[in-house]
């Protein structure tokens, strides 16, 4: 049996592209997501997610503080104290500029990989690709997929819903 | 519209050229991506590309010679000596990572600023940054006595039971550099992974678009991808906007911590920032005048882009011309005879002329800046750029050697004098830098796509379609 991962239409403008997945989400559907060549902000009202980097990057800063904090107090107090004319050990001042360092270090290494993670990459493969005409997605068309785990979804239903919105093309993508 | 608010509207300042548009020449996507990717993927390489190609591939095996004989033989082949111990390697270490500074100045902080011209110029300067933090990096551990060991200054547990001093500014730069090298690297990547998935999709090769779809991760361009991926590139730039006054403040406390006069000094951090970026401004301008006339790009990179640079430069070389009338002032201000004893010899004394020549250079010529010619013509802003380049490399030489050469004791002075290897082994990381860079500019988006896409008047939804 064929398995379908959902419909798309294929839309030439970023206004349709937006009328149509406001229309969508107005329907009802809400599995479905829009693709485009460049962001549009106003998409994310349409398409509300849930963005847990800014606190995964706050977190692994305030770890970075405490990681460079520690080491260096440790080292130079009790594992390699350097005595230098009887000046204190623990001279916290002097270790601001490290601690800063591996807070941006850890904080940015973390934005990078998160959003990668977040994104599912690396991706060998997706369903999308299976259409030829999605490659000029990152060119200059733009893609409403409604996708088949929604629990709306038709497949005659959805493509005749999405046929509505003047697009170029309405295609029906295989899972496989 | 409440009162208030109508009161709150009319004192904003009206916004100047809001309108105008940043690009020329592209009425629809498909143009611009045309334009853009056509470089690495269908377009005959110019045969000035090969020229510059050969040249910088040669200075890069001689830097390559130098460094592996300096290896071999130790720094003694160097003219560093005692007293002026910190000879060429430590100028062209600042003078590189100072180079490093606009690709993130104009990547981070002009894109929290929401100057969106930067739309057209971001990615070539980010990668400067990244080959320039490259060059920089290697200065330092050739000037290490002994390179090969050069992770001792990494606190590792080892059984020699040793530590780094983390009190001293010299551990600090190992740390800021590297954070800065990496954090630059990961910017620059991320920002490209949605002109890779382009470069994929419009591949026509196998392997060329094997290549870029690995490197492109499976980038589709969804709504989810994009606000992951805008996100990611804010919280990023933010980090990187401290981060990069951090790293050259740090490289200036390995100056000022030590109690020499002319180097123990409190304007060095802001001092030290601002010529970085005066420099690297200048290196941003060098590059894109001869690309956007080799490659064609002149409606992308417009007379508004050179415009603008051409102002920071100006800007940023006023802001030196303070910091070098503060220097005397303090000094004599001060009261001491030693910081006053720097001055004069800076001025008058046996290496007087390097601090006439960045006198000069950075602060005499570049006021020809005041003339919009020098600013939009591209010639002439070439010019400047390259003068401005020459007299930041020399000031930070000045700064090294005339702090060195006349110590508290008058039996140990003693000038410096560069060795021929000194001399090859600038010339080769200038080879380095540009072989990365002509790749760079060969085979991957040389300018950010999707961010220009973004400047066309008919991106927003509702505003208006292709012609």
């Amino acid at each position: 049996m064929r398995r379908v991962y959902g419909c798309a239409a294929e839309f030439d403008t970023p206004t349709k592209l937006l009328e149509a997945a406001r229309r969508a989400r107005e329907a009802g559907y809400r599995k479905f997501e829009a693709y485009s060549p460049y962001a549009i902000k106003e998409l994310d009202d349409v398409i509300p997610m849930w963005d847990p980097l800014p606190l995964m990057v706050l977190i692994a800063g305030v770890s970075g503080t405490v990681t460079a904090w520690a080491m260096q107090t440790g080292i130079a107090i009790w594992d390699y104290p350097i005595n230098v004319g009887g000046r204190p050990l623990n001279s916290w001042p002097a270790f601001v500029p490290i601690m800063f360092e591996l807070t941006v270090l850890f904080a940015g290494c973390t934005a990078f990989f998160g959003a990668l993670w977040l994104c599912g990459f690396p991706l060998v493969h997706h369903p999308v690709f299976n259409v030829g005409e999605f490659a000029r997605v990152s060119d200059d068309r733009f893609f409403l997929c409604i996708e088949a785990r929604d629990s709306k979804f038709g497949p005659e239903d959805t493509s005749e819903f999405l046929a509505q919105f003047e697009p170029i093309a309405v295609w029906e993508i295989d899972r496989d | 519209m409440s009162i208030a608010e109508q009161q709150r509207e009319s004192r904003r300042p009206p916004r100047p050229r809001a309108s105008e548009p940043i690009i020329f020449g592209a009425d629809s996507f498909g143009t611009l991506t045309e334009q853009i990717s056509s470089i690495p993927l269908t377009r005959k390489t110019p045969r000035v590309w090969y020229i510059i190609l050969v040249i910088s591939v040669s200075a890069l095996v001689m830097f390559v010679a130098v460094f592996s004989f300096l290896l071999y033989q130790g720094i003694g082949i160097l003219g560093n000596e005692i007293p002026v111990a910190w000879g060429f390697p430590i100028t062209n270490f600042v003078w590189w990572i100072g180079i490093g500074h606009a690709g993130t100045l104009i990547s981070a902080i002009l894109l929290l600023l929401n100057q969106r011209w930067r739309n057209s110029i971001n990615r070539f300067a980010e990668a400067m940054t990244i080959f320039a933090v490259m060059c920089a990096g290697l200065m330092p551990i050739a000037h290490l006595g002994r390179p090969w060991i050069l992770y001792w200054m990494l606190p590792y547990p080892n059984t020699m039971h040793v530590q780094p001093q983390f009190r001293s500014p010299l551990i600090w730069d190992v740390f800021a550099v590297s954070t800065y090298g990496t954090i630059s690297l990961l910017f620059w990547y991320l920002g490209m992974i949605p002109d890779l998935g382009t470069l994929r999709d419009r591949a026509t090769k196998g392997f060329t678009k094997g290549m870029y779809g690995v490197f492109a991760l499976g980038w589709r361009g969804g709504s989810r991808h994009w606000r992951f991926h805008e996100m990611a590139s804010l919280l990023l730039a933010g980090l990187a906007t401290p981060l990069v006054l951090s790293v050259h403040t740090v490289v200036s406390f390995d100056f000022t911590i030590a109690i020499l006069p002319g180097w123990h000094s409190t304007i060095f951090p802001p001092y030290f920032v601002d010529g970085a970026i005066y420099s690297g401004f200048a290196m941003v301008l060098m590059l894109a005048i001869p690309i956007r006339s080799i490659y064609g790009l002149d409606n992308l990179i417009t007379e508004r882009h050179l415009n603008n640079c051409g102002k920071i430069l100006l800007a940023t070389g006023l802001i030196l011309a303070y910091a070098y009338a503060i220097e005397p002032f303090t000094a004599w201000y001060s009261g001491d005879r030693y910081e006053m004893a720097v001055v004069h010899y800076r001025a008058v004394g046996p290496e007087s002329w390097t601090y006439w020549v960045t006198i000069l250079c950075n602060i005499v010529i570049p006021q020809l800046l005041w003339f919009r010619s020098f600013r939009i013509r591209p010639k002439r802003l070439f010019f400047v750029s390259a003068v401005v380049l020459y007299g930041m490399w020399m000031e930070r030489f000045m700064i090294i050697v005339t702090s060195l050469h006349r110590d508290f004791l008058p039996s140990s002075w003693s000038n410096f004098i560069a060795t021929a290897w000194d001399i090859a082994f600038f010339v080769g990381s200038v080879g380095l830098f540009l072989t990365a860079f002509l790749l760079f500019v060969r085979y991957l988006p040389m300018i950010s796509m999707y961010e220009l896409r973004e400047l066309l008047p008919f991106s927003k939804p509702g505003g208006g379609s292709e012609k």
